[in-house]
């Protein structure tokens, strides 16, 4: 993470934003304009219209019509309702709460650090699917508590990473200076501290967006997420594993998890590209 | 080095004790009657059966009570028994585990040999079409959810083309080999059973392929790196000034080097792994731990949930573990203390 402090040629910044990272970033601002604003676009309403049930891909439906007779695009434009806003808010709160408890543990040390990273080692032991899964299972199926079981999965990164940061701007001379100045604790982890620990925190964060949808939707897709009616994807795929020979309608839905995530990777992948030297 | 690893083996038991507890806390501070997991609507009306099913399930006693119970006889490799299957949780797991070893371990095989010939065509051709062809490759399977592609997989290659047979481990008309190790490549090659083995091996690859794809992308962008470190590194000149093929100095020169600090990411495409091992035996219909626990996560089958949680932690802190010992003894340089 030491690349951070080291200048970047502007070339090879530009070069880099205008590849896969640029359409990567596109990918994600098509999704979330459409999350923010599908329910305003003229589609076929999702209702069940048993007479057009499962019809392959047509002029008419583009990816076709499932079980209930429910058009697939428009099901899975809806979709990003869902996926989207639960992705923001599982990184905000893991970044935000997780890196919180890393700063406390970083900054008291003591017994405070030992029992934090005591918790973060005993979370990250755990496969991040089997824990979500437990704690989905332990909180009961549907949306808002597959995201608590995200949050938890995901709080440790952040727990450590933050520590591992403040441990090292602590030792900074203007911290010193702060403290010789008269500035209490509060004062100096929070304005002095915490503010240059936010860059590493931020492009982690970035990074993990594309896991989060794909663990929610996995999770919906076992059957601990989202529920039936909701035109959640994982969800929707579970219910085209039900028809099979119907490919169309776990396709749309499918893809639209896989654009998605490949987004967000693009951007990652370029993202770590600008701050390691060593890919490059 | 001897310490680093002792410390380590030292902190596993109580990393585990944590690892139990949770697991224990999760399965036991359950939101809603874990009975009606267990008995129907009508049952539960019964005050009669609620209470006898409260008492063989050992749901009366107080929650610091049943942690006991239940430490003491994880200590005996109990695990307790599935609401499910009302079998012993241990039993089942056991049972299971060989599915998914066989799957993990032929997934990570694909993943490691596609995943270190990508780093190195990366590495070669650095910057260049090759480069980011195998880029865009990796990424495209670390975004691919795998409940997904594995459907599609399905639906081209074995109900479109029938170029490979359908989900499950084997073909049905077959017999299972006989059981020695219960990988079936491994027992019907040892018993000469060339039929299942061939059979095994075709249920095998659509499953480690679509799951080891997913972990490729980790392993040839550690490759890539560490491959270019390499390649700068003077030795490496010489032998190209010697005279060295160009092959000959990528694989014999560079790449044992290079290959060293990539065993650490082991570890880590293990926990991919197991996450995506869970999706795949799903979608495959593998009789695995995998499937096991998402059937036990659908019925809200505590006891259950609790075990494979618990196996899948050990299993990936012994990864871990393993992986870390593995680079301490693999580049004496470096010493973790």
């Amino acid at each position: 993470m030491t690349a951070i402090d080291s200048p970047i040629p502007r070339t090879r910044w530009w070069r880099h934003l205008l590849t896969p990272a640029a359409l990567g970033l596109l990918v994600i601002l098509f999704w979330v304009v459409t999350a923010l604003t599908v329910q305003f676009w003229p589609l076929d309403p999702p209702l069940e219209m048993v007479a057009r049930r499962l019809q392959p891909p047509s002029a008419e439906h583009w990816l076709g019509t499932d079980a209930l007779g429910r058009d697939v695009l428009s099901r899975t434009l809806h979709g990003a309702q869902y996926s989207i806003p639960i992705a923001v808010l599982v990184v905000a709160v893991a970044a935000i709460g997780g890196g919180l408890l890393g700063a406390l543990a970083g900054y008291l040390g003591g017994w405070v650090s030992a029992l934090v990273m005591r918790l973060v080692d005993i979370t990250l032991a755990f496969p991040p699917i089997l824990l979500a899964m437990a704690v989905a299972a332990s909180l009961g199926p549907g949306l808002e508590n597959a995201a608590i079981a995200m949050v938890i999965v995901w709080w440790p990164i952040y727990a450590r990473l933050v520590r591992a940061q403040v441990l090292e701007v602590r030792e900074r001379e203007h911290v010193e200076a702060a403290v010789a100045s008269g500035a209490g604790p509060t004062r100096v982890l929070l304005v002095h501290v915490l503010p240059l620990c936010g860059t590493p925190v931020l492009v982690n964060a970035s990074m993990d967006f594309g896991q989060v949808v794909l663990l929610a939707a996995s999770l919906s897709f076992i059957g601990l997420g989202a529920s039936p009616p909701t035109p959640e994807w994982g969800a929707m795929v579970s219910d085209g594993a039900k028809h099979f020979y119907h490919w169309w309608v776990a396709f749309g839905p499918g893809a639209a998890i896989f654009i998605v995530v490949l987004g967000f990777n693009f951007v990652g992948d370029g993202l770590r590209d600008l701050l390691d030297p060593r890919t490059d | 080095m001897t310490r680093y690893v002792l410390r380590r083996l030292l902190a596993m038991p109580l990393l585990l004790l944590g690892v139990a507890t949770l697991a224990f806390l999760l399965g036991n501070l359950v939101k809603g009657d874990p009975l009606s997991s267990i008995l129907n609507e009508r049952q539960m009306n019964n005050p009669a059966l609620v209470e006898a099913a409260k008492a063989k399930w050992g749901l009366d006693e107080p929650i610091p009570e049943r942690y006991l119970t239940y430490i003491g006889n994880l200590l005996q490799g109990d695990l307790g028994v599935s609401f499910r299957t009302k079998r012993p949780v241990m039993r089942d797991l056991m049972e299971r585990l060989p599915a998914t070893l066989e799957l993990v371990v032929s997934a990570m095989l694909v993943g490691c040999l596609f995943g270190v010939a990508l780093g190195v065509v990366a590495a070669h051709w650095r910057n260049g079409p090759a480069d980011h062809g195998a880029r865009l490759f990796a990424l495209i399977g670390s975004s691919l959810p795998v409940f997904w592609s594995g459907l599609i997989a399905l639906f081209v290659f074995s109900v479109e083309l029938s170029w490979l047979p359908g989900p499950g481990r084997i073909d049905a008309s077959l017999p299972p080999p006989q059981s020695i190790t219960g990988f079936y490549t491994i027992d019907s090659l040892i018993t000469g059973d060339w039929p299942a083995l061939r059979s095994a091996l075709l249920h095998l690859l659509m499953p480690s392929v679509i799951l080891g794809w997913t972990v490729l992308g980790v392993i040839s962008r550690m490759v890539r790196a560490n491959m270019l470190d390499v390649l700068q590194q003077d030795y490496i000149t010489t032998a190209r000034a010697k005279g060295a093929a160009v092959l000959r100095v990528l694989l014999r020169h560079a790449l044992r080097n290079a290959l060293v600090p990539t065993i650490t990411i082991i570890g880590f495409a293990f926990a991919y792994l197991i996450t995506g091992a869970v999706l795949t035996e799903t979608v495959f219909s593998w009789p695995g731990i995998g499937s096991y626990a998402v059937a036990a996560a659908r019925a809200l089958d505590h006891p259950a949930i609790i075990g494979v949680t618990i196996l899948g932690a050990v299993a990936f802190l012994l990864a871990n573990l393993a992986a870390d010992i593995a680079y301490v003894f693999a580049n004496p340089r470096i010493s973790l203390t």
